[in-house]
């Protein structure tokens, strides 16, 4: 078991034991309701909730009031889209945002379209996973109420432009919501620089714990109102009613509290290695893409397609490597990933790209060990692939009329 | 999702993996699936003149159960009568090596395949194809 190398943290990241001694007391000794005033339980766990919410609000420039708890970023994409078009709705009801999405996003969207309540453009990538800042400016409308372009890909790693877009949303006096969930605590976020009015964030992806995130809601120029979606006791300002997580909400204040600290290091770090490995996988086997910008794009994030070498069929030769595929046959669709197919990535290609996702307890020797593995495996692959034999003998794979059932 | 022993097994270890040269006489060539839908199998037989499979070879493009499938396929025709492998069903492939719901099309395409090359081989024998579904029919 020990042998066994994690590199997929775009899908999870194990929790820094930092993060967890931070959190232990308030399961067991500093256990109170953070609602309840009227006790010192309460104000002890009141306490660590509101310190929480300054690490937080100080790693994305915030103001720690503009924070709301939720159980993640999908509950976050959720609140700030359907809020958005239940507040606003008498300003409009158009929504811009893209393909590349996570699903978080874009199942919202086609709900909020199937049941009328809005109209959504998807605005198409190019070949590097970019948005046209002139599409962009072209699709708002005077019913433009929101624009929800994420921070960093899932699965691509990419980096829009959130700057540029700020500006455009500021200038055309519509909101701007950001799924930061894969950028917070990897690369600088600043959500007054950037002109970011609602964002979205979760603890899992930054070495926190599962079920907690934020939505940050900005409070002054503009002040942001929602409707809120789940009623109740009236935490959060009622933006978001429940009793507060505080073990969650400690840990993820630590999280980002640590992210902060160590960002810079980090992240340089994370590019050499994420660097050392493409260079390794990429200059020792042919026939390999890299999907994605070369350079906008996270620094932990590697995604290359490894043609003729079907990507579930990889992943089972990496046996004790966890890495992830944008094949169809590790999906519930059955469907290669939209993603890569947004930037023009064709199916068959698709279907042999896979994700290595290196974090912060990646080594050295694990990248070296990785990149060893995966250049063995699509070797022998590839030997047992009649699309590569059929490549070598000079048959174009892409005009061959292949019996299709 | 979690493989059965079977399926590793022929992975690990695929069986007649390679090649045959596709015009010699006594091979017949199945070519089934496409890139783009993630799968291809290329599926030979080497067939003696009174039509009994002497060997087999295949090479896949696809998951671990389509790898595992073809290279169950290729024991499984050894030594057997052409007609006799025609008949092969995918459900006995599901079965054999306890394929989940989600991997049934890597049996079907096993099938297709051993079908396609058996067919190839008739062709280039002069054979009639409709003949053959008569017969197994
Ligand atoms: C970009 C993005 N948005 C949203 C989510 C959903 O996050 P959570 O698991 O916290 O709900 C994820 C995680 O998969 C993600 O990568």
């Amino acid at each position: 078991m020990s042998n066994r190398i994690y590199m997929d943290n775009h899908a999870t990241t194990p929790m820094d034991q930092r993060v967890l001694d931070a959190m232990l007391p308030y399961f067991t000794e500093k256990y109170g309701n953070s609602g309840s005033r009227n006790h010192a339980f309460g104000w002890e766990a009141e306490a660590g909730v509101d310190q929480a919410r300054e690490r937080i609000a100080k790693l994305i420039n915030a103001k720690p009031k503009e924070i709301i708890f939720t159980s993640g970023a999908t509950e976050s994409d959720n609140i700030a889209l359907k809020s958005v078009v239940e507040f606003y709705r008498e300003k409009g009801n158009h929504i811009i945002t893209a393909t590349t999405e996570h699903k978080a996003i874009l199942d919202v969207c086609k709900s909020l379209e199937r049941k009328g309540l809005a109209e959504v453009t998807y605005l198409p990538v190019d070949k590097q996973g970019l948005i046209d800042l002139d599409q962009l400016r072209a699709a708002i409308t005077d019913k433009t109420i929101l624009i929800s372009i994420m921070h960093a890909n899932n699965e691509i790693g990419v980096i829009q432009p959130i700057h540029e877009i700020g500006k455009i949303a500021k200038e055309k006096g519509v909101l701007f919501h950001s799924d930061a969930t894969q950028g917070v605590g990897k690369v600088p976020v600043d959500v007054e620089a950037m002109g970011i009015d609602l964002m979205s964030f979760s603890g899992h992806k930054m070495y926190g714990p599962k079920g907690i995130g934020g939505l940050y809601v900005r409070a002054r120029n503009p002040r942001v109102r929602l409707s809120p979606m789940i009623e109740g006791g009236g935490q959060e300002r009622g933006m978001r009613s429940g009793t507060l997580n505080v073990p969650g909400i400690v840990g993820l204040g630590r999280a980002c509290e640590l992210a902060g600290e160590e960002m810079q290091e980090e992240s340089a770090r994370l590019l050499r290695l994420r660097e050392r490995l493409r260079k390794a996988l990429m200059d020792d086997l042919g026939d390999t893409y890299l999907n994605g910008h070369p350079t906008e794009r996270l620094p932990g994030n590697l995604n290359i397609s490894f043609e003729f070498v079907e990507g579930e069929s990889l992943l089972m030769g990496l046996k004790d490597i966890a890495v992830s595929s944008g094949s169809a046959c590790t999906s519930a669709t059955l469907e290669p990933s939209y993603v890569l197919k947004a930037l023009g990535v064709g199916d068959e290609l698709a279907h042999t790209s896979i994700r290595f996702g290196l974090g912060r307890f990646n080594t050295e020797e694990e990248v070296d060990r990785v990149a060893e593995r995966v250049v063995s495996e699509v070797t022998r692959l590839r030997e047992m692939s009649p699309l590569y034999e059929m490549a070598k003998e000079g048959i174009d794979l892409k005009s061959y009329n292949w019996a299709r059932d | 999702m979690a493989y059965s022993d079977k399926v590793i097994d022929h992975y690990e270890n695929p069986r007649n993996v390679g090649s045959f040269d596709k015009e010699e006489q006594d091979v017949g060539t199945g070519i089934v699936g496409a890139p783009e839908c993630g799968d291809v199998m290329k599926l030979q037989l080497k067939i003696t003149d009174a039509g009994v499979i002497e060997d087999a070879r295949f090479k896949t493009f696809g998951c671990g159960s389509a790898i595992a499938s073809s290279s169950y396929v290729t024991e499984l025709v050894k030594g057997r009568k052409v007609e006799e492998a025609y008949a092969i069903k995918n459900t006995q492939i599901v079965e054999d090596l306890n394929l989940p719901p989600v991997k049934i099309h890597c049996s079907v395409l096993a099938e297709d395949a051993i079908k396609a090359a058996v067919s190839d081989w008739r062709k280039r024998k002069g054979l009639d194809d409709e003949d053959q579904d008569k017969k197994v029919g």
